[in-house]
């Protein structure tokens, strides 16, 4: 399907001689559009499984009422929402944690300080159609003031929204094979004009479309092999140092995007694609266009 | 295809090219296997299109091309290759591939036809060395004399031992005394059996030779025979007035 042996001069064609490089540029491309692909798709798989609690129960503090109060509080609303159908377990949330889920806006402040809300963390059984609406009305029935906070919903459309982001980074790596594709074709269509008289040549000894599109097929798949490598050798450190400054910026609010060890060794073969596909398109072009000649 | 089948058959054979007029009209002949013939005709006469429609380079607009049995016009693209291995071209401006040694362009009919190296070595050798150019092996044609290319391309045109041989002025670019010795070596070739078609201005070497001659003019074309040992009929055969 390839040969690297050529009768024709390919090698000394100008526009060729450029074909490495935009492959490089489109590869570079393509590598940075399919890192956020993976790290998008494997922060979403982690929003959406790795949830520990989908309901959080926000009673508000009373401070006329005094810290019995509260405690007596606390008790009914755990023992309304343990009984609520479909809840697996409900924790309060220490007040250690809630100053620390607060610290971005508050700084470090005392618990004494400031009158903190109680929370619960509640987990649901994924299999049961929850409501949440239900329990809320039931607590705020119960203690005035109560809030349930339903993260499934928010989460949903988080998900929704990074799914989106993923399909159109997906589209974006679609886009650049195209134009990795169409490029060669060009080039290759150049090169049939410019060796046009030592394929006739060929033509007239007895060669087969077969063996004249083999040549150029074994020069792309070269070509785009080379391209291949510049374009990841460039991708590796740009995606590091984004890497680096994701992890830099410790804004809390989102989880680390990671790139799985498979993440990597897709990227990794993004040069043997290019190599394949500037090989495949260039033979297609070279067959389709003899095939218009005598 | 057996002994008795004409290697090339025209009948009634028209080419244009596009919408322009008929550079060939009704061209009619057969060339038996073993034949020689010199093809002779004022410029622009229309040699080297008759010379593309027996190389398969192109595709008559009118007309029946047989070729060593094969319907030309019913041919699919897949049955051309192996027609055309079964014939050798000599270009007027040779066709070298100025980018390969001379070595490389000699066996280039060979490995298209995906001959093993070693035959491919031995073989180019041989007919280097018999035609001259064992020393200029490893040269590129751009350093060549016009001789030389010629013989190159000669050597190209020959090493797949083909059936029909044709040679578009082969001596146009070369003296008297190599353009005889060309001729010697297409004799030569043409006793082993090939069957041979020279386009050629040259009166001389027609007139001495005295192969059988094609006259194309006006687009038609006329067969003449042999005249080897009468000049008087050779030279007026070149003059068109047999």
């Amino acid at each position: 399907m390839f040969s690297r042996r050529t009768d024709l001069p390919l090698d000394k064609d100008p526009l060729s001689r450029f074909l490495p490089w935009l492959i490089a540029f489109m590869v570079y491309l393509a590598a940075l559009a399919q890192s956020g692909v993976i790290g998008l798709d494997s922060l979403a798989q982690r929003w959406d499984s790795g949830m520990a609690a989908p309901l959080t129960v926000q009673i508000p503090a009373d401070l006329e009422t005094g810290t019995a109060a509260n405690a007596r509080r606390l008790q009914i609303a755990l023992n309304i929402v343990s009984e609520y159908p479909g809840v697996l377990k409900a924790s309060v949330i220490s007040k250690d944690k809630v100053l620390e889920l607060l610290s971005p806006w508050l700084g470090l402040v005392e618990a004494a300080d400031v009158p903190l809300p109680i929370l619960i963390d509640v987990e649901t059984d994924s299999s049961v159609d929850f409501d949440a609406r239900v329990l809320s009305q039931k607590l705020a029935r119960r203690i005035p003031g109560t809030q349930v906070d339903d993260h499934g919903v928010w989460l949903a459309r988080l998900i929704e929204m990074v799914r989106t982001i993923e399909g159109l980074a997906a589209g974006v790596l679609l886009f650049i094979l195209l134009s990795a594709a169409g490029t060669v074709i060009f080039t290759t269509r150049t090169g049939l004009t410019v060796h046009a008289e030592a394929i006739e040549v060929l033509h007239i000894t007895g060669a087969h479309d077969r063996y004249i599109a083999k040549q150029f097929a074994g020069r792309a798949m070269s070509m785009g092999l080379k391209g291949g490598l510049y374009g990841i050798a460039l991708a590796i450190p740009t995606l590091l140092v984004l890497g680096h400054m994701a992890g830099r910026m410790e804004a809390g609010l989102l989880p680390d995007i990671e790139m799985p060890v498979l993440g990597w060794a897709s990227l990794l073969c993004l040069p043997l694609l290019s190599a394949f596909v500037s090989g495949v398109t260039a033979r297609r072009t070279v067959m389709r266009n003899l095939r218009r000649m005598l | 295809m057996n002994a008795k089948t004409p290697i090339a058959r025209f009948e009634n054979v028209g080419l244009r090219y596009g919408l322009g007029p008929e550079v060939l009209q009704d061209v009619t002949f057969s060339l038996k296997s073993g034949s020689f013939h010199f093809l002779v005709g004022p410029s622009g006469a229309g040699k080297s299109s008759l010379l593309k429609l027996m190389y398969l380079s192109m595709r008559p607009s009118r007309g029946l091309v047989h070729l060593f049995g094969h319907d030309i016009q019913t041919a699919t693209r897949d049955e051309l290759p192996a027609l055309r291995r079964s014939i050798g071209v000599v270009f007027q401006d040779y066709r070298l591939l100025d980018h390969l040694s001379t070595f490389d362009n000699v066996a280039l009919p060979l490995r298209v036809a995906n001959v093993k190296e070693q035959d491919i070595k031995r073989h180019v050798e041989e007919l280097l060395a018999w035609v001259g150019l064992k020393d200029h092996m490893h040269a590129r044609p751009p350093t060549l004399s016009g001789g030389q290319k010629q013989r190159v391309s000669i050597a190209r045109a020959v090493i797949s031992r083909p059936k029909l041989l044709m040679a578009d002025e082969p001596t146009g670019n070369v003296d008297d005394h190599m353009g005889f010795r060309l001729m010697h070596l297409f004799e030569e070739l043409n006793k082993l059996g090939t069957t041979v078609v020279v386009a050629t201005h040259n009166e001389a070497i027609v007139t001495k030779l005295g192969h059988p001659v094609m006259r194309i003019e006006g687009g038609g074309l006329k067969v003449i025979p042999g005249t080897r040992g009468k000049k008087v009929l050779a030279e007026r055969a070149l003059r068109g007035k047999v």
